[in-house]
């Protein structure tokens, strides 16, 4: 992936959002990833650290949620995907292209001073 | 001020999807169909373009591409042999297309003018699923080089296709390649996946892709 684009791109968005609060510092910025995003979490924390140098976000920590692959199957609803390697619904085993969930690179929230 | 929580909520592809949504717009306008073609490097994007470009034009269409690559304008250089305009997208480096690179090459064409536009991503597995172009078919290829289980390894790039082709079939054989294995491992991880199967080399199959193509194009509307 190219992590290291997507943490500049984490930390102006967060830094905008600091500013429009009147913010001091960023202290922690939470981000969801999503299963099927393709975006390693190491990788990121690497780029995270040299992406928040000399910014709001320098202290700041990195904390990232994991977000599962959903999706809907036309007899249960939504439901979760045990596998990457089968897009099927896990109880009644209907095939299933349509995903709700899992493909999030978000920045959700972030915690300032 | 002791710490608060500000919510954000902010995709961070949020600026490429705001660029291709506007492309996307602008091709419908026009009436350009446009293919995205996503795959490893060396499963042969480039000659099936080729290939596509000249048997379409053959057809009485108007097909333009843009190639991308780290590096050279070999691949333009090959795809203009058709007659086609074609440009060269050079990534320095990164690793995929964004919907910027494409809007910015597009600069002095009169889309109107080009009722196909192929868009050759930089060949990579990964990078290459999260950003839209703008396109109209995602397009992931296959090579019977490349073994039935491509598409398990890599199931991000094959769940986001709206259709994929099996390349170079002539050399199947030789390969020991399993196509039933590899029509179940697509739509294993992409449910409902059309399939097509070419050999850009010999042609064959070039008229279900061509007619493919055709079909997508009308029903788009």
């Amino acid at each position: 992936m190219h992590e290291l684009s997507l943490a500049v791109q984490l930390v102006q968005t967060a830094e905008e959002a600091a500013r429009a609060a009147d913010a001091k510092r960023v202290t922690a910025v939470v981000v969801k990833i999503g299963a099927l995003s393709g975006v390693a979490e190491e990788a990121l924390r690497f780029a995270f650290d040299v992406a928040a140098a000399d910014t709001l976000l320098a202290q700041a920590r990195l904390e990232i949620h994991p977000v599962s692959v959903k999706v809907v199957c036309p007899r249960c609803g939504i439901v979760e995907l045990p596998s990457l390697q089968r897009f099927c619904c896990p109880q009644c085993d209907t095939p299933t292209a349509d995903v709700r969930t899992g493909r999030e690179i978000e920045l959700e929230s972030i915690e300032v001073e | 001020m002791p710490p608060r929580i500000v919510q954000v909520r902010q995709g961070l592809l949020k600026k490429n999807d705001a660029i291709a949504a506007a492309l996307r717009a602008e091709f419908a306008a026009a009436g350009t169909f446009v293919v995205n073609l996503v795959s490893g490097p060396g499963t042969g994007k480039t000659l099936l373009l080729e290939r596509t470009l000249s048997a379409l034009r053959d057809r009485g269409h108007r097909p333009a591409a843009l190639v991308g690559d780290l590096a050279t304008d070999n691949d333009a250089v090959r795809l203009a042999r058709s007659g086609a305009p074609v440009r060269q997208i050079n990534t320095h480096g990164l690793c995929h297309l964004e919907a910027d690179m494409v809007g910015r090459h597009l600069g002095g064409w009169v889309l109107a003018d080009h009722d196909y536009l192929f868009v050759e991503n930089v060949g990579n597995l990964v990078c290459t699923a999260s950003y839209d172009l703008g396109e109209s078919l995602r397009l992931a290829l296959l090579s019977v080089t490349e073994g039935e289980d491509k598409p398990l390894k890599y199931p991000m790039l094959f769940n986001t296709a709206d259709a994929a082709i099996i390349t170079k079939c002539d050399l199947a054989t030789a390969c020991e390649f399993d196509s039933v294995e590899a029509v179940r491992n697509l739509r294993a991880v992409r449910p409902g996946l059309p399939i097509l199967r070419l050999s850009a080399k010999t042609g064959d199959g070039l008229d279900e892709w061509l007619a493919f193509l055709e079909s997508r194009r009308g029903s788009e509307g």
